[in-house]
This record gives structure tokens, sequence and C-alpha cells, in this order.
């Protein structure tokens, strides 16, 4: 199995932690992982801005990158459902058909694919788990509260294999945190306040780390936490199932 | 080209190709007891359920919980010995001043404690809605599980109006704050006949 | 609504100064969410039940023409006048005409949101003809000289003392009594009066029966039936839309409808309008007003399925923290962006923006209309007419350009973080949105490729 590692830009540039824990966790289950060096974005900034029109560059230089291998794997939900949903080619549309079968965001790979039943990490922290809506509501992560239909989540899953975690209970546990792309500063008032009131069910709940499969929504609540000087942080959830913490 | 014309002209240039109906829900819920079920919502929406078994008890009813209420009226012949006599066919507007009427559904709906009414067991469609409470009588052979079988049972029938009721009229528009009594009936008995 | 030159963001700048209040105003809604949630787990059936309905609405499209000529000629049968109006101007003219030849001028009004959308209200009160509007909510914001905030909960932005103050003003409630039961009964006493002396009624429609030619109307309050029944001339105003095939698919849609709103398991009165009382006249106006255009419009003809229930708003995240009047049209909150566009599409440029595309509100649909890919659609289709902001075009053109080339982005990366300083979402200078509220996160020493090509030789 020959998996290819997609690192989406913005965690390339200021969460490469998150990409490391990536990268070693799969190494730790034994995949075999490459690193394609020149890869940019998926173009989802502009897509859900109106132009995607605009990402045929990007989207012809990710199958570049990405055509040869048996899965893509990517610590964001929301970069994954972007190329799963949106990516084409003018030349090579057999080869888009391909690596949007192909693509798959991390926490579902370890379940779906890998069939992870345990893990060897440790985190003794109380821990709130943001589910990003991209990934719940569009790759069909965890359920949805607005569906009648079984729980389940692929993260917590996950994150109950890991030693002395414990999981905190919110009181919404599905709502968006109001990052939303390009949303974030065009809509800052809203976009804010919904990443306010996200962050506060957590603290509230007595969270010590938040945590998401989707780098983005954290950003923006981190953002936030720190402007309130808070002690609470976000962390990926690759660098909690790869914690080595004694 | 006149209005009608030019928005069909439009919509059967527009429509997408024909799509069939889907088959029908298989299995909707149905209830071990409708009739505890009905009694259960109709409390939960602000309604009451009285079970009965004879008409007799019905007008022993009515004697003692509205002794107080001046004007009752009622569409049931069975009940005419504690309502008014000769009300029927006169303006709608003169109904105003009801205090009680008293009516008959054809059949009642478990899920949502909804009964339904046609245009001749009202008298005068306004009846329903005019008075301060409302009473109705249903047979309880006649309280279905779920809106399938209800509309199983309205099938083709012909009326001039029809509807469903379901508990006294009311509103939650003031800061979501549920008030019975929005413009019809503050309050809506239920009086479930036992099979006879 | 006029709004000035507020877009969807600057308006709920606006809602969003009184933090107290959009928290208010959110839980209120979210509130009305759970109720529905509860609502919809009673039923282990409900996304069978809500398949159904999509497919119903999905046939009922696919038939519109065939089925509009069925239900007129059941209704005309049937004794009501039936007429067709093209758009929102002659769906008023139509309403005026009618009041005029009985010779009415004052008229009472139960909820009919395409109403709203056609203005009738302003339309008739130039004409001389006084409009009540009988809904509590809608009578409330009417008192206050305001559209409806939400197409179920029309007041839902209102707190309970603004409207003891306007009931003090209009009806003469004693000042300072806010109490929802006191004000529901002065409300009535008010009501009723115009009730009893008004000879016409306008209502809305819910369901319109191809089979059978009737009607349905929905109420918590029974004012449309208290209005229509006590009324000489009752007028009932439709979008083509609200066919359905046959009276028993009612079953389908009278069990969404009530749970998807509001949580109750059905609205108090579900009343079917046949034929007109003795003696009465009953008219009904078909109205087009866009609706055939975004029929033809096949990435968002879906939203002509909406029963206007409701339930995107209050699932919404955005709707919740930025009101209903942010919209600045007739339907707010989701659907109402994605069904605005097709009518001005310069005017409602922003509000498919106005969404975080999370997708709660396609899970809330009863019908199933695919709300947020549409919202994503309107925005390729908004840029491709030219309705974008330029300064975003050029950024975007920007990015395309960075991100296209590798050799650009590492580059650029390298010369102090491009994505800091370009990434929409992060334009690094002092007008930064960003960090108006949020601090930036701290740019690392390295990036995971530089981290990678040290650690990894492959």
């Amino acid at each position: 199995m020959r998996v290819g590692l997609f690192i989406p830009c913005y965690i390339d540039q200021f969460y490469p932690n998150a990409a490391i824990a990536t990268l070693k966790l799969l190494q730790k289950l034994g995949v075999k992982v490459s690193y394609p060096i020149h890869q940019t974005c998926c173009g989802q900034p502009m897509a859900n801005s109106g132009f995607e029109h605009l990402t045929t560059g990007c989207n012809d230089l990710f199958i570049k990158n990405f055509a040869e291998f048996d899965y893509i794997v990517s610590p964001s939900g929301s970069c994954v459902l972007h190329v799963k949903e949106h990516l084409h080619s003018h030349e090579e549309e057999e080869k888009a058909v391909s690596v949007r079968k192909k693509v798959y965001e991390l926490t579902e790979f370890l379940t779906d694919i890998l069939k992870v039943e345990q893990l060897t990490a440790r985190f003794p922290h109380k821990v709130g788990v943001h589910q990003s809506c991209h990934g719940q509501r569009g790759l069909k992560m965890s359920q949805m509260t607005e569906l009648v239909a079984a729980p389940f989540s692929k993260p917590m899953q996950l994150l109950q294999m890991v030693q002395d975690l414990e999981l905190v209970e919110l009181s919404r546990p599905d709502e968006c945190c109001g990052f939303g792309g390009t949303f974030c500063v065009a809509e800052e008032a809203i976009s804010v306040k919904m990443g306010k009131d996200r962050v506060a069910d957590h603290v509230s709940h007595g969270a010590q780390y938040i945590t998401a499969a989707d780098m983005s929504c954290l950003m923006h609540m981190e953002g936030i936490l720190r402007r309130q000087n808070s002690q609470v942080k976000v962390l990926h959830i690759a660098e909690i199932l790869n914690a080595e913490e004694v | 080209m006149n209005s009608r014309a030019e928005i069909l002209s439009r919509i059967k240039e527009n429509q997408p190709e024909l799509t069939s109906l889907p088959a029908e829900l298989t299995a909707p819920l149905q209830y071990a007891d409708p009739v505890a079920m009905f009694s259960t919502v109709l409390g939960n929406i602000g309604g009451t359920a009285v079970p009965v078994s004879s008409y007799e008890e019905i007008q022993d009813y009515i004697k003692t919980h509205f002794a107080d209420q001046k004007r009752i009226i009622s569409t049931l012949p069975e009940l005419s010995g504690v309502t008014e006599a000769g009300w029927e066919g006169q303006d709608p507007h003169s109904y105003e001043d009801i205090d009680i009427a008293l009516i008959k559904a054809h059949f009642g709906v478990a899920e949502n404690a909804a009964l339904w009414v046609t245009e001749e067991l009202m008298q005068q469609r306004v009846i329903p809605f005019i008075c301060q409470q409302l009473a109705v009588v249903v047979q309880q052979k006649e309280i279905y599980s779920n809106m399938h079988e209800a509309y199983g049972q309205v099938a083709d029938a012909v009326y001039g109006f029809g509807t469903f009721i379901a508990g006294p009229s009311k509103t939650a528009d003031i800061e979501q704050s549920l008030v019975l009594g929005a413009h019809g009936p503050k309050k809506m008995t239920v009086f479930i006949m036992a099979d006879s | 609504m006029n709004t000035g030159t507020k877009d969807h963001a600057g308006l709920a700048d606006i809602f969003n100064e009184d933090e107290a209040r959009v928290d208010w105003h959110d839980e209120t809604l979210w509130f009305v969410r759970a109720k529905r949630d509860k609502a919809a787990h009673t039923l282990p059936e409900w996304e069978a039940l809500r398949e159904n309905a999509s497919q119903i609405k999905d046939n009922v499209l696919s038939n519109l023409h065939d089925y509009l000529l069925q239900f007129e000629a059941k209704a005309q049968q049937n004794g009501i006048t039936v007429h067709w109006a093209a758009d929102a101007e002659e769906h008023n003219q139509i309403v005026h005409s009618i009041l005029k030849a009985k010779g009415v001028t004052r008229i009472v009004k139960s909820k009919s949101m395409l109403t709203e959308e056609c203005h009738l209200n302003e339309h008739l009160q130039k004409s001389g003809i006084e409009v009540i509007d009988t809904d509590l909510g809608e009578r409330i914001v009417q008192l206050a000289e305001e559209p409806p905030s939400h197409i179920v909960l029309p007041c839902i932005h209102k707190k309970k003392e603004e409207i003891g103050e306007l009931f003090h003003e209009h009806l003469g409630t004693p000042k300072g009594e806010s109490d929802p039961q006191f004000l529901t009964a002065a409300a009535r006493v008010h009501l009723r009066e115009k009730f009893l002396t008004r000879k016409a009624a306008i209502t809305g429609v819910n369901f319109a029966i191809a089979e059978t030619g009737e009607f349905v109307v929905c109420t918590n309050e029974g004012n449309a039936d208290m209005g229509a029944h006590l009324s000489e001339v009752h007028i009932a105003c439709m979008g083509i839309e609200k066919i359905i095939p046959k009276r028993k698919h009612l079953s389908v849609f009278l069990r969404l409808l009530a749970r998807s709103a509001t949580g109750q398991p059905i609205t108090t009165y579900s009343s079917h309008f046949n034929k007109p009382r003795a003696g009465q006249e009953m008219h009904l106006v078909l109205v087009d007003n866009g609706r055939t255009k975004q029929l033809g419009r096949a990435d968002f003809r879906n939203s002509l399925k909406c029963i206007r229930c409701g339930a995107c708003m209050n699932t919404c995240p955005v709707y919740r923290r930025s009101g209903g009047h942010s919209y600045h049209t007739a339907i707010a909150g989701p659907i109402g962006s994605i069904l605005a566009p097709n009518l001005d599409m310069k005017e409602y440029a922003d509000l498919p923006f106005a969404s975080t595309l999370c997708g709660s509100c396609t899970n809330v649909c009863p019908v199933k209309i695919n709300i947020h890919e549409q919202l994503y659609k309107w925005r390729q289709v908004i840029v491709k007419e030219g309705y974008a902001d330029t300064k975003k075009a050029v950024a975007m053109k920007a990015m395309d350009f960075t991100l296209s080339s590798p050799f650009v982005y590492k580059t650029a990366g390298k010369a102090g973080r491009w994505v800091m300083k370009n990434i929409p979402f992060l334009v690094n200078n002092k007008l930064n949105a960003w960090y108006k509220q949020r601090d930036m996160p701290e740019p690392p020493k390295q990036s995971f490729s530089e981290w990678y090509k040290k650690n990894n030789n492959e």
C-alpha cells in the first residue's frame, strides 16, 4: 500500500506539528507514506469564494502529485471533502475521478481502511471534540444530530483508544465553529461570535484541550482562546493519537 | 399571450424530465394502544381527553363542568337536553358569544391528537373556531395511529370544507411562550366514547 | 425591505453590537431546533418520510404543467375562481381588483409569505385599503412597521418588553405590562373585533391538491379560519410550486411540516378548503414571480420544493446570530439565500456568502433540499456573472498564480510565509478582520515541507 500524504497549505505553514504527527502516526501503524514535496493547496479557498473556475492550476498540480498513490491521506476533513467533491481535470478527468475516490481524511483512513483497533497513545487530559462540519456532514465521519439515525463517531472511536484521555460532553455536539474559509473575515462579527460560543461550550464543560480532525476550525478557536488569555489549548487529533506523554 | 398561457408555456419549457411518484411509505409507526397515545398527545398540546361510555355521561359532564357557561350549543341531537335549541342557520358573526360548542369528529389520530371534522359536522364552518371552548365527541374505535391511516379514512370523500383540529388555538409568538387561546378556543375537551 | 446599502455582513455587524441580545436570539431559536429534533425522533421512519416527501416534490416539479391544469379545472368545478399572476405586480393588481369590485376597503390577512414577497400590504395601503395582519407575530411586526424576521416566527427578534411597549401604544395595554399571556389576551380582543367587522379575508396556501382542487391552510392560532369563515370574500394566494398530486400525499407533508417547524406533532388547524361557503366568493391566485425561471435552473430548481417550515433558519448558526432582517429579503435564512438570487442576482449577491456551508440546513430540511450545495453553486454563478467584489477577484487570481506553482509557493513561503500575507482569511495588516477579535497563529520556525526535507531522505 502506497500512501501519499496531503498536507494542506496552512498546516504546512502554520501547524507543522500536526503534519509531523500525522506522518509519524501512519508510520507507526506500518504504513509506507510519501510526501510529494511539490504540493501546494487543494484550491478550496478560491472555490468556496465562488472562484472554482480559477482552481484548474491547483487541480492539475494535485493530480500530478497524487495520482500514482493507492491512497491519499490528509489531516483535514475540509480539504479532503473539497477534493472529493470538486476536483476535476480538463485533460485527465479519469485520473481526477480516481483521485477523488482514493482521498481520505486521516481518522476515516484509520478506522475504515487500516481498521485500527488499538493505539499506544496516552493523553491524561480532559478533551473536547469539535466535530468539523465538512468532516462530519460532508465526509460523514460521525453521525449528525439532525438525523434520526444510529450514533457513531470515527474520531471519538479513536480517541477512546487513547489511555487516560477523558472526553467531555458538550451542550451542542455538532454546531459549526464559524470559521468557514473566507467567511471568517467576510462575516467577521458572526464568525467570531460563533467561535466564542463554541469555545465557551468546551470550556464550561471542563475541557483542557479542544481537538478536531480539521486544523482550520482549531486555528479559529485558538485565535479566540488566545485573545481571551485562556489556558485551554487546541491540538490536532493526530497529535493526541500520536501522543506519548507519560 | 395572457399570464396563464405565458406561465404554463414557461413551465412546459423549464420543467425537468418526468420522475415517478414514490411508493407509499411502508410500515409507518403503529401504537399498541392508539387511544392511550391520543390522550397523552392531546394532554401535551393543551387539550383534555375524557373517556365516556354514553351521551348521558357527556350530559352529566357538561352539567357539572360547564355549569357557569352561558351559551352552549351542539350539533349533536343526543345532547339537545343540555344545549341551546334553534341556533343553526344564522349569520356566522352571531356565534361570537358561544361559550362552548360541542361537535362530533369522524375520527381521531393518535400520533398528533388531531380530529377530522367536515362541514356537515359543524353546521357552520366558523363554529369550531369562534367558540370560547370546543368539545368534540369521537368514537374510541375511530382513533387511528397515524396520518396515513387517517387519509385512508378520508379517502375521496366529498366535502366543502374539512379540517384537522389538534387541541385548543395556540400561539408562541411572544418569546416562544406558549399561550392557549390565540383567536379560537382557549380549551378543548375530547370525549372518547367507548365502543358499545 | 430598505436597508440602505448594507449587505448581510454589515447588517450582522449591527446586530452583533448587543452580544447579550445575540445570545438570547440564538438560544430562543436553538430551543425550537431542539424541539424539532425531539419531535423527529418520535418517528423511527423520519428519514424515510423525508425521502418520500422529497420524491413527491420532485415529481411535482417534473409534472407541474399538468398538475396546475388539473388543479385549476377541479377548483373551478368546486366553485373557486382561479387567477394567474406572472409577477408580484400582477398578483397585487388581481387582489386589489377583487376587493375593489366588492367595494371592500378594510381586510384581514392571515400569514402568507407570498404576499410578503409581493409586498401586497404596501400596494393595498397605497390604494386606500387597510390590511390587518391577524397572525399574532405578524400583527406585532406590523404595529412596529417592520417586516417579519422569520417565516414561521415573524417577531422572534422582539423581546416581550418591546411588544408590551407596542401594545401599550397601539392597543392601550397598561404600561410596563409584558406578560405573554396578558398580551396575547389583549391581541385576541383587538383582533376579534377585526374578524367580526371585515368583509374580506386573505390567506396563504400551504398545499394545493391537483386531484381534488382543494387547498390546505395550516395555522396554530386559527386566524386563517376566523378570517375565511366570517368573510364574504376569501382570497387565497399561492406560489405555483405549492401543488401536490393527491390528497393522500398530505399525510406525508402534514407529518413533516409542524414537526420540522416548531416540534409540534401537527399544527392546531389543518383546514381543507374545497368549495366556498354558501353565499361566499372564493378566489385563488396562482403566482409565478420568478418560479418558472428557477424551475429552468437545473442546479437550483430543488429550492422550489420548499414547504416553508423554517427549520433551516432555526438550525442555521449564522441566522441565529444575525437575525432575519440581516438577509434583507422576505424569506430569510438559508432557503431565502438560495431563492433570492433568482429574483435579483445583484441585490442578493451577498446572501449565498452568508454561510459557513456547514450543511445543517440540508439535514433538517423535510423535503431534502440540498441547501448548502446550492449556496456553493450560487457563489460560482454570482462570481461568473460579475457580481463579486473586484478586490476579492484580484486576490483570488493572485492566489491561483501562487498555488498553481510549487516554485512560486515555496519561494513565497520562505520569504516570510506567503500564506500569512495572502491567504484570504489571514491577510496580515492593520485592517485585518481576523485580528480584530482573534489572535494570529504563531508562525513556526519551519514549515512542514522544510522539516520533511531535513528528516526524511527518500
